[in-house]
C-alpha cells in the first residue's frame, strides 16, 4: 500500500518539478549537484579541508547570505517608505511605532553593519591564506570591487532615514569631494578646465555636485541615493558576484596548497 | 542616550545588561572547559597535596576555566544586584587611563604592540594564554560598562558593531596565527602544512550544505536577537541649521576623517582611498612570492603579510575605533571614561614648513608672490603656481620631490635590490610608490606630533595643501 509521500513523489506534478529523487544515496547526491540551479553554484565533490571553517571562516558565504538578507528586508522596507524630503522621516518613525514588523529596519540596518564587517574578514581571509596569487589574481580584483559597492550601498543607505545623523553623515562624507582634485570646485587644479575664460568646474558643476544632485545635501540627493542604493549599486553587486562565483570554480574552487 | 536618566536610573540598566553579560562568560568558559574534557585534551599543569590524605589534586586547564566561570558568575551577582562599586574599575584607574591616552599614545601604543604581538606570536597563539587574553577583553569591556561615559559611548546601538569588529577581529587574527605558527613548524621540519593532511574529496551534499544551512540559521537568529535588543536609531528630523558636533561620516569612513587631521581633504579623501583601493588592486600583481598559495604562513611571506596588517589592522582598523570611540565634539580627543565635553577646545599652534624655515630658521620675511604679468593670462595662474612651489614653499617642494621621486631608485639599488631583479622597472615603481603613499600618513603623524607640523608644502591660493 504506498504511503502518502510516495503518492505525491510519483505524481506528474512532483516529477516536472523535481525530476530526481532526493539526494539520499551516492548517486543522487552527485546528480542533485548537476541538475538543481541553486547548487549548481558548488562543486560536486570537494578537498575536506576546503571545507573546514577554521580555513574558509566561511565569510564569503556569510557575506552573500546578508547580501539576500538586505535584499529581502529592503524590497519589503521600500513598501513603507518614500523617499522624499516630505515622508522620509515619517515613514521611519512609523516603522518604528506604528507598522507590525517594522523589525525589518533593525534587521536591514545591523545586517548592513554586519555585511561590511563580514566582507573585510572575508577579504582578511583570503589575503592570509594567499588565494589572491595565481590564478586568482583577477578575481582578487573583482573582489575589491565588491568591497567598493559594498561600502557605497552602505553609505547611500545611511542617507534614506533622513534625520540628523543621515544628513549630516552624508554632509561629512560628500564634502570630501568638492577637493577632488581638478575635478572638485574647492580642489587642486581647479583652474586647469577653464574653456575661453569659462571656470567649467564651479560649486554646481563639479564632482560633488555629481554625487549629490545639488549643491547642498537636500531633495535631490535623497532621490538620487535612494536610486542608487535600491536599483543601481544592487545591479552592479549582482553583476559582479555572478563573475566572481565563476571564476572561484573557473580558478579551481577554493584554494589549497599545490 | 541616557542623559535624562539620573544616575541611579542610569545603574539601573547597567545592572539588569551586566548580569546577563557575566553569566554568558560564565558559560562561555563552562563550554571551554566541557570542550577541553570531551576531546581528551585535559592537561595538568600543576598538582597541589591535599591534606591528611597523602593524595594530590590536579589542577588541569579545564579546572582553571570552570574557576574563572565561577568568578564570573559572582561577578554578574554583584553586578546584576547593583552592587556596581564591586565590578568597576577603580576611579583613579579610570583617570589615569583617561589622562594617559591621546592621539598619541594611543597610535604609537597599538604600533608597538602589534609588533610585539607579531615577534612573539609563538607564545601568544597557545590556546590557554589566546583564551586568558580573550576573558581578560570581555571582563575589562564589562568592568568599564559602569562608567556612565564608557557606556553612552560603547553601548550606543550605531557603535556596538565597532565594538564587535574588534573581538571580531582579535579571534579571526588568533585564529589565522595559530595556523600559521603550526604550518611554519611543519614547513621547517620538512612536512606538508595543515592544510595538505586532509585531501581526500568530500561530497558536498550533504557535507557543505549542511554546515551552510546551520550557518544560515545561526546567522540569522543572530539578526534577530539583535535586532530586537538593539533599536536602530533615529534622531531628530533633519535640519540644516542645525549642526551636529561632532559631525562624524558612517563609521567605515572614520578612518579617512581621522586622516584629515593630517591631511587636506583632497588627500585624506580622494588621493589616499583612491590610492588603498588602487593598492589592494595591485597586490596579486605585485606579490611575486610563490609561496603561500591556498595555506596559512607567515614565515614564508613576511613581507606581504607585515605590509598588510600595518595597513589593515594598524592603519585601518585603529583608525576607525580611534574615530568612533575617542573622537569627540570638535574632534578633540576624549579618553574612554572622559565625559563629551563640547566646550573642550585645544589650541591649534600648528606651523607650515615654509614658516619655519623662513620665519623662524633665517630669520626673513616669507617670499611673496610674484605678479607674472608679463604672462599671457591663460597662463599666468600656473606660473604663479609653480613660482611659489618651488619660491615660498621651496623646502617643502624639495622634501616631497625627493621623498617620491628620489626615494624610489635609491630603494632599488640599495634597500631591495633583489625585489628590483625579480619585478622589473614597472612593478617595482608601483610597489615602491604605493609605500611610500602608505607611509606618507605615518611620517605626517609623527612631524605632527613632534614638530607641530601643519602643511610640508601650503599654497591655499590653489587649494593645494600637503
Amino acid at each position: 500500500m504506498p504511503g502518502l509521500g510516495d503518492i505525491i513523489r510519483e505524481s506528474q506534478i512532483w516529477k516536472s518539478i523535481f525530476r530526481h529523487p532526493m539526494p539520499v544515496d551516492r548517486r543522487n547526491r552527485i546528480v542533485v549537484m548537476l541538475t538543481n540551479f541553486f547548487l549548481h553554484l558548488h562543486p560536486v565533490s570537494i578537498k575536506k579541508q576546503g571545507i573546514a571553517l577554521s580555513y574558509t571562516w566561511c565569510m564569503g558565504g556569510v557575506t552573500f547570505f546578508l547580501f539576500l538578507v538586505e535584499t529581502v528586508t529592503g524590497v519589503l522596507l521600500m513598501f513603507y517608505y518614500r523617499p522624499t524630503v516630505e515622508w522620509a522621516y515619517t515613514d521611519i518613525q512609523m516603522l518604528r511605532d506604528v507598522h507590525s514588523l517594522g523589525i525589518m529596519r533593525e534587521i536591514h540596518r545591523w545586517g548592513a553593519h554586519a555585511m561590511v564587517i563580514t566582507v573585510w574578514l572575508h577579504m582578511y581571509r583570503v589575503f592570509l591564506t594567499g588565494s589572491y596569487k595565481p590564478p586568482r589574481e583577477f578575481n582578487w580584483v573583482v573582489g575589491v570591487f565588491l568591497l567598493l559597492l559594498t561600502l557605497l550601498l552602505s553609505f547611500t543607505g545611511y542617507l534614506l532615514p533622513w534625520d540628523q545623523l543621515a544628513v549630516w553623515a552624508i554632509t561629512v562624507g560628500s564634502n570630501m569631494a568638492r577637493a577632488t582634485p581638478i575635478l572638485g570646485h574647492e580642489g587642486p587644479g581647479q583652474q586647469l578646465l577653464t574653456l575661453g575664460g569659462v571656470d567649467m568646474i564651479t560649486n554646481a558643476s563639479d564632482a560633488r555636485f555629481a554625487l549629490l544632485g545639488a549643491r547642498e545635501v537636500g531633495e535631490e540627493t535623497l532621490n538620487r541615493f535612494y536610486i542608487l542604493h535600491c536599483i543601481a549599486i544592487p545591479l552592479g553587486v549582482a553583476l559582479l558576484l555572478a563573475i566572481h562565483f565563476w571564476r572561484v570554480r573557473k580558478d579551481g574552487g577554493i584554494s589549497g596548497p599545490l | 542616550m541616557t542623559h535624562g536618566l539620573t544616575d541611579s536610573q542610569f545603574l539601573e540598566i547597567v545592572a539588569s545588561f551586566l548580569g546577563p553579560y557575566y553569566i554568558a562568560l560564565a558559560m562561555m568558559n563552562g563550554l571551554a572547559a566541557l570542550y577541553l574534557w570531551r576531546t581528551g585534551q585535559l592537561c595538568t599543569w600543576f598538582s597541589l597535596p591535599i591534606p591528611l590524605t597523602g593524595k594530590r589534586f590536579e589542577v588541569t586547564n579545564a579546572f582553571v576555566w570552570l574557576l574563572v566561570g565561577s568568578a564570573f558568575v559572582l561577578l554578574a551577582a554583584f553586578a546584576g544586584g547593583g552592587m556596581t562599586s564591586w565590578t568597576s574599575l577603580p576611579e583613579s584607574w579610570r583617570e589615569a587611563i583617561n589622562k594617559g591616552t591621546g592621539p598619541v599614545v594611543y597610535s604609537a601604543g597599538t604600533s608597538i604592540a602589534l609588533v610585539i604581538l607579531y615577534f612573539t606570536r609563538s607564545f601568544f597563539v597557545k590556546p590557554a594564554v589566546a583564551w586568558t587574553i580573550w576573558n581578560l577583553m570581555w571582563l575589562f569591556l564589562g568592568l568599564s560598562m559602569t562608567d556612565r561615559d564608557f557606556y553612552e559611548i560603547v553601548a550606543k546601538p550605531d557603535n556596538v558593531p565597532i565594538v564587535m569588529l574588534v573581538f571580531l577581529l582579535a579571534f579571526f587574527t588568533w585564529l589565522a596565527t595559530y595556523r600559521a605558527v603550526e604550518n611554519d613548524k611543519r614547513i621547517e621540519n620538512g612536512e606538508p602544512p595543515l592544510e595538505k593532511l586532509d585531501d581526500e574529496k568530500v561530497l558536498v551534499w550533504p557535507d557543505l550544505v549542511y554546515t551552510e544551512l546551520i550557518c544560515m540559521i545561526a546567522l540569522t537568529a543572530l539578526l534577530i536577537f539583535w535586532a530586537i535588543a538593539l533599536r536602530a536609531p533615529l534622531e531628530e528630523a533633519a535640519s540644516s541649521v542645525k549642526t551636529p558636533n561632532p559631525s562624524k561620516a558612517p563609521w567605515y569612513f572614520l578612518g579617512l576623517q581621522e586622516m584629515l587631521v593630517y591631511y587636506d581633504p583632497w588627500m585624506a579623501g580622494v588621493v589616499l582611498p583612491s590610492m588603498i583601493v588602487g593598492g589592494l588592486m595591485a597586490i596579486p600583481y605585485l606579490d611575486f612570492n610563490k609561496k603561500g598559495n591556498g595555506y596559512y604562513t607567515i614565515k614564508e611571506r613576511t613581507f606581504s603579510y607585515s605590509i598588510f596588517q600595518f595597513g589593515f589592522l594598524e592603519m585601518w582598523v585603529t583608525l576607525i575605533v580611534l574615530g568612533t570611540l575617542l573622537r569627540g565634539p570638535n574632534w578633540e580627543f576624549f579618553g574612554p571614561y572622559d565625559h563629551w565635553d563640547a566646550h573642550k577646545v585645544s589650541a591649534l599652534n600648528n606651523v607650515n614648513l615654509s614658516e619655519y624655515v623662513w620665519a623662524r630658521g633665517l630669520n626673513i620675511a616669507l617670499p611673496g608672490t610674484p605678479e607674472l604679468l608679463w604672462m599671457p593670462d591663460l597662463l599666468r595662474p600656473f606660473g604663479q603656481f609653480l613660482s611659489i612651489l618651488f619660491g615660498r614653499e621651496l623646502p617643502g617642494t624639495l622634501l616631497v620631490l625627493g621623498y617620491f621621486i628620489a626615494l624610489p631608485p635609491i630603494l632599488a639599488v640599495f634597500v631591495m635590490p633583489g625585489f628590483y631583479k625579480r619585478m622589473g622597472f614597472i612593478r617595482f615603481m608601483v610597489l615602491a610608490n604605493l609605500l611610500l603613499f602608505m607611509a606618507s600618513l605615518p611620517i605626517k603623524m609623527v612631524l605632527r606630533w613632534v614638530f607641530n607640523l601643519k602643511y610640508l608644502i601650503a599654497i591655499p591660493e590653489y587649494f593645494f595643501n600637503f
